[in-house]
């Protein structure tokens, strides 16, 4: 393995969050992919100039909840009319009216549990490791510092030029990311 | 003040024009239909169209409040809006004058012989009376009138001198003038629609029509909005998260109404008792039933499906639409709730109520709409002057 491989990536460190947007959209610019931003607070503008796309979170949620409410109702016609079916007052086995309230709860039930089972698979949360807080300085991006990666998975990724790249973009300094 | 302003209140003078020729037009055709199909059919259309624009009126009312106690930017946004929906209240105050000169026509326990030999009606006397139904009716428009008068004279008075002490006088007011509201147009609701088959009762009767009011004023306000918005050639003022909060709440008032309406339907569907069933069984039948139908499809499950997606809720033109759809599927709620009640106790009215509904919605809407426009161009579009679209826009990028 290459001394390369050692690193998890480069950090540049910026003093106001325009800069680090402005840095991001010409990182972005100048091809890299693999980037990402921590800032103490949300920034307008950040999420695009990376280039977030949607995720696939919205879907699974509605699949949760379409399954969810396929099986509260199913779970209710089961019982009732197939394998204990009692006339109530002469009303149908398969009462739908009084299916509805436990199919909405079994919908909502199943869509909440999805969209959160969902968004921990999608973001890989939890995640006892992360190489960034290999960098001591890294701590300021909970307090006033705005910090900007490109992995060292990037295609575009070469260690001297992207060094000297994010350099040039007006970075305060600019770190190694071990692993 | 520039050329967009006085484009925008040309067309502005044109629709109130166009509503007010729709408005008499409506009328003069409900009259010529009623001199054919008698007065107990005319004023029951009557009473369908009188229940629309009020609760245009009111909903606008009770928004109003809610959005002095909760604040937010979406509220701003239609405010004014909102005011001048409410400010037609004393129009819609005129218009129930037909409804009182009518109702013995309308309504079957004012007809002493009838109450006389109906041992259940005779027990509701206290309640269904003539002087008592007059009574109420005044103290409904009396508690009404009152806070629309409050709230739009606070309202002028905080829009010249902002963070002023009227902001707490609205919202101190907004909260028991909720609960008023709550409680005047639930028994409105039975006093005016309800006891048209006084045997039947639904607790629940009154939700479903504070819910649908609001639902429809807020539609409105909303579909206003969005159409100033787009004629000022300004529609990136309204920011698409604001847009998305109007959804948001079109999306909670769709499915409160939808929770509503099927919380009684299913407690009288389960108890399946003799005094009850019939309301339903009547408006699940034959014509009636398409009715019902339509309503689970557009105004339930349709707009539901729309405003779950996001993009749905942020674009100007499907969530206008949308606001477009809910202001007909209240007018169809309001005649599949009340025209079948003209089809019992011997009477086959109910269809011709239904058929005349839409001529005395255009002809009371049309003057609704009128006064509403009149009401819109007396004041300012947006609340607090020196607060513009920009600023309004700045307050969502922070939140």
């Amino acid at each position: 393995m290459s001394k390369r491989s050692a690193i998890y990536g480069v950090m540049a460190e910026f003093d106001h969050a325009e800069q680090l947007v402005e840095a991001t959209r010409r990182t972005r610019e100048a091809g890299y992919s693999r980037i990402d931003a921590f800032t103490p607070f949300p920034i307008h503008g950040l999420p695009e100039a990376l280039g977030f796309r949607r995720t696939r979170l919205p879907l699974i949620v509605l699949v949760g909840g379409i399954l969810g409410g396929l099986t509260g109702y199913l779970l209710q016609y089961y019982s009732a009319a197939v394998a204990y079916p009692v006339n109530v007052g002469g009303r149908p086995l398969n009462s739908w009216p009084s299916f509805i309230p436990v199919t909405f709860e079994m919908t909502v039930l199943i869509a909440a549990i999805s969209a959160v089972l969902g968004m921990l698979a999608l973001n890989g949360l939890p995640q006892p490791y992360h190489p960034v807080f290999n960098v001591p300085r890294f701590a300021l991006a909970s307090r006033d510092r705005f910090f900007l990666l490109v992995e060292a998975r990037d295609p575009h990724y070469d260690h001297d030029s992207t060094w000297k790249f994010l350099e040039s973009l007006g970075a305060r300094e600019v770190f190694d990311v071990e692993h | 003040m520039n050329h967009m302003d006085t484009s925008l209140g040309n067309r502005l003078d044109q629709i109130r024009r166009y509503a007010l020729y729709a408005g008499a037009a409506g009328l003069i055709v409900w009259l010529l239909a009623s001199a054919i199909l008698g007065m107990r059919v005319a004023l029951g259309a009557y009473l369908i169209g009188f229940l629309y624009v009020l609760g245009l009126s009111l909903g606008a009312l009770a928004i109003l409040m809610l959005q002095h106690l909760t604040g937010g930017a979406w509220g701003r946004m239609i405010r004014r809006v909102l005011e001048a929906s409410s400010r037609v209240l004393p129009l819609v105050t005129l218009l129930a004058l037909p409804v009182l000169l009518g109702m013995r026509a309308l309504y079957i326990w004012t007809q002493a012989d009838v109450v006389a030999g109906d041992e259940v009606l005779a027990s509701k006397g206290w309640y269904l009376n003539v002087p008592g139904f007059v009574v109420r009716t005044v103290v409904y428009f009396a508690v009404w009138l009152a806070l629309v008068f409050l709230l739009n004279r606070w309202a002028r008075e905080q829009e010249r001198t902002p963070y002023s002490q009227q902001s707490n006088w609205l919202r101190s007011l907004s909260g028991p003038g909720l609960v008023l509201y709550g409680l005047t147009m639930t028994f409105a609701a039975f006093d005016w629609a309800m006891s048209l088959e006084p045997h039947w009762f639904s607790t629940i009767y009154g939700v479903l029509f504070l819910i649908g009011q609001a639902n429809n004023a807020f539609a409105f306000a909303v579909g206003v909005t969005l159409l100033l918005a787009w004629w000022r050639g300004v529609s990136e003022t309204l920011s698409r998260d604001t847009l998305a909060d109007l959804g948001n709440l079109m999306l909670a008032f769709i499915m409160l109404w939808a929770y509503i309406a099927f919380s009684q339907f299913l407690i009288i569907w389960s108890g399946n008792l003799p005094e009850e069933i019939p309301w339903y069984l009547a408006r699940l039948r034959g014509g009636w039933g398409v009715l019902a139908l339509l309503l689970v499809i557009f105004h339930f499950a349709v707009p539901f499906a729309l405003l779950l997606q996001a993009e749905v809720k942020r674009n100007p033109r499907t969530l206008a639409g949308l606001a477009a759809l809910v202001l007909i599927v209240r007018a169809v709620d309001l005649v599949w709730t009340v025209a079948p009640s003209f089809s019992t106790h011997g009477h086959h009215d109910g269809i011709w109520v239904a058929l005349l509904a839409p001529v005395a919605i255009a002809g009371l809407g049309g003057l609704w709409l009128w006064q509403f426009v009149q009401q819109l161009r007396s004041r300012s579009l947006l609340p607090y002057p020196e607060e513009t679209a920009h600023s309004l826009d700045a307050s969502a990028e922070v939140a």
